[in-house]
């Protein structure tokens, strides 16, 4: 188990880096000094146990909630979010776990929503164009972007939410599970999608449970343990097996008691967190 | 909304295999019963309404359809439907204000007291009477943001505070009666628009509402999206100028005095109101608050401001549709803005289609619902029926409009479209 904190050495400045953030909800600290480093063009997987404090570290970055201590800093400047619109100011974009779109709205409607171009007579031809053409990058099966999304599939809201993500251009952009409701084709559309947005220079954060995504697409894996730093690993000198240890904070575990119960000797990659 | 001219090149947003086509008029209208078969019913179920009580009364009392009782009927429905304009505001929110009533009552005593009493000129009056409106949303949206109050219950004791300010203001005479010849009273009782200029403004309707789907259309087609086609956008146009004209004539003929220009100017507001909610960027956010608000708010959308917007043009409607009430009476007293006026404005917003549960609505649900409500209204009253009656029909359409949108619900959500 190599779990000895280990910062991201890629690139060169980090596009954001957090010291010491902390949370409390109450009596509960969801979050207990968690640093973090995001360089540009890097893919940092968040993991953790259920209730580690990986959504609470999104929504502190996305500016749901605020950090009651530590320090966020955004390409080298100290930055302070307390609200979703200095998340977006910054240039961090967010797509939630409970995805957060209007169901009355339609998928342009949706797509644009709160960055409606020319905002006094709205543009819906150039919002439409560009909508089609976000999907299309991203090979979505999405048949007409004038029904509501209600009417739209789990896996399809995901493309959507993942799609308005991408339209302010963001320097950050965090994924909180977002494999978790899709298909086969379009779980592997958003791992292509993710290593596109890394070629194209944004740091991207991904929470995930989903090993086998993760050991696919990060550069680094981040593990948060009871809402504490439990180890930086670089994706490529650590397994699956030892990525299990640090969440769950011991390598004699139930996911290792039951890879070697099935004695397959096969080196297991875990089917489901 | 979606046809195709030429086959030829694929539009992009038609290029789905799953697209049933629907191609020229005939696809556009199956596209519509298609639409509400699936529970979108748009303003199908309040035309039907109107058609019903339009037949019943005329075989009760042939005076209902005569066009000097329809051009009335049109002018007295202004005050209550500039109320109901602004109770659309709040519902789409999925809030509500009850204290339209008073807060147009509170008006009209401030525009009398101010214009009869102290010699205040009239256009001051009037905008004074309107901050109160401003001053009355701006007070609840600040306990409504801040301290999270209802709107319910904010409304409810803004309802019993303006309605006492109201009996304050008339103070023990109970009623200021305004002079016959001012401008206001002429607006709304006497200035009735010329039959040439009520022409001319048909055409510019059907002409405008052309020109504008075409403009769309070919701005879609030079995108490669897919628009309506000059057949469809033809026959829309012409129906409008077909119905407009027969309506200009039938108003102008027979001892009508035709349409007032109060009425015109309702109109205008709901166009206006239509544009804000359908192609602003503030509108739209309207819909997003009222849909979901956790998400508006994620998308970065200042919700609090969209609140105050909404609960500050629902009390200035509500002061402009109490100057109006004033100005139709010539008066105001203690029962103006009272009674029936508050559960009148609602009850139009939602026969209209404006759901009570917030994110769907139209500008167009108050004009058609404060008709049918006015209609109802002026119906019972040539048939010297009492106010009884007609509170217990009102009420009885107000139950069968909140049914008719719950069943069309469930039947979206059947259908997916939620």
């Amino acid at each position: 188990m190599t779990a000895s904190a280990m910062p991201a050495e890629q690139g060169t400045e980090p596009v954001l880096s957090l010291r010491g953030i902390s949370k409390t909800f109450g009596a509960v600290a969801a979050l207990t000094d968690v640093d973090l480093d995001v360089g540009p063009g890097q893919v940092v997987a968040l993991v953790g146990d259920n209730g580690a404090g990986k959504s609470t570290l999104v929504k502190v970055l996305a500016g749901v909630h605020t950090a009651d201590s530590g320090t966020i800093t955004f390409e080298g400047r100290e930055a302070t979010i307390v609200s979703p619109h200095d998340a977006q100011a910054l240039g961090i974009a967010t797509v939630y776990q409970d995805l957060a779109l209007c169901e009355n709205l339609n998928v342009v409607e949706n797509l644009f929503l709160g960055h409606e171009l020319n905002k006094k007579r709205l543009d819906e031809v150039a919002m439409e164009t560009r909508s089609w053409e976000l999907l299309r990058e991203l090979s979505a099966k999405i048949p007409t972007v004038r029904i509501p999304v209600a009417s739209l599939s789990g896996g399809q809201r995901q493309t959507v939410a993942i799609a308005r993500s991408l339209l302010g251009d963001p320097t950050l952009i965090i994924l909180d599970e977002p494999t978790a409701a899709l298909g086969v084709a379009q779980t592997a559309e958003v791992l292509n999608l993710i290593e596109r947005l890394r070629e194209r220079g944004h740091g991207v954060i991904m929470v995930s449970h989903n090993m086998a995504d993760v050991q696919a697409v990060a550069d680094v894996v981040c593990v948060l343990r009871l809402g504490r730093n439990n180890g930086v690993f670089n994706v490529d000198e650590i397994s699956s097996e030892e990525i299990v240890a640090a969440i769950t904070g011991a390598s004699d575990n139930v996911v290792s008691q039951r890879a070697r119960r099935r004695a397959g000797a096969t080196p297991a990659t875990p089917q489901e967190g | 909304m979606s046809q195709l001219e030429t086959p030829a090149p694929v539009a992009h947003d038609r290029d789905d295999e799953r697209l049933v086509g629907s191609h020229g008029l005939r696809g556009a209208v199956r596209g519509t019963v298609d639409r509400v078969r699936a529970g979108e019913l748009g303003a199908v179920p309040v035309i039907l309404g109107l058609v019903v009580i339009c037949v019943v009364f005329q075989a009760l009392n042939s005076l209902f359809l005569s066009s000097e009782n329809l051009s009335n009927l049109l002018l007295e429905s202004v005050p209550t439907g500039v109320i109901a304009l602004g109770i659309v505001c709040v519902l789409l929110l999925g809030e509500i204000d009850l204290s339209v009533g008073s807060v147009s009552g509170v008006a009209g005593a401030i525009l009398c007291v101010l214009f009869v009493n102290k010699g205040v000129p009239g256009v001051l009056a009037i905008v004074l009477a309107l901050l109160v409106g401003v001053g009355a949303g701006a007070l609840y949206s600040v306990i409504f943001n801040r301290l999270g109050v209802p709107s319910f219950v904010i409304s409810l004791a803004g309802l019993l505070a303006f309605l006492g300010l109201q009996l304050a203001l008339l103070g023990s005479q109970g009623a200021i009666n305004l002079p016959f010849d001012s401008t206001l009273v002429k607006f709304a009782q006497l200035d009735f628009v010329p039959q040439a200029v009520a022409l001319v403004i048909v055409l510019l309707i059907a002409g405008g509402l052309f020109a504008t789907g075409f403009y769309n259309a070919q701005a879609r087609h030079k995108a490669q999206l897919s628009g309506a086609s000059n057949q469809l956008l033809l026959a829309r146009s012409i129906a409008v100028l077909v119905i407009g004209l027969v309506a200009v004539f039938y108003l102008y003929s027979g001892g009508g005095r035709g349409i007032g220009w109060m009425f015109v100017f309702f109109l205008v507001l709901v166009m206006v109101m239509h544009y804000v909610f359908t192609r602003t960027g503030f509108g739209r956010s309207m819909f997003a608050v009222g849909g979901n608000e956790e998400a508006a708010r994620r998308a970065g959308i200042n919700v609090h401001r969209v609140y105050a917007a909404a609960f500050i043009l629902c009390s200035t409607f509500a002061a402009l549709g109490g100057v109006l009430a004033s100005a139709r009476l010539a008066a105001v007293n203690q029962q103006s803005g009272g009674a029936d006026v508050n559960l009148n404005a609602i009850a139009a917003a939602v026969i209209g289609g404006t759901s009570l549960f917030g994110g769907r609505g139209s500008a167009i649900s108050a004009l058609l619902g404060i008709l049918v409500i006015q209609a109802i209204s002026n119906g019972l009253t040539l048939l010297n029926l009492n106010s009884s009656y007609r509170f217990m029909i009102t009420g009885g359409v107000l139950l069968l409009a909140v049914a008719v949108d719950s069943v069309a619900r469930r039947s979206r959500a059947s259908s997916g479209r939620a």
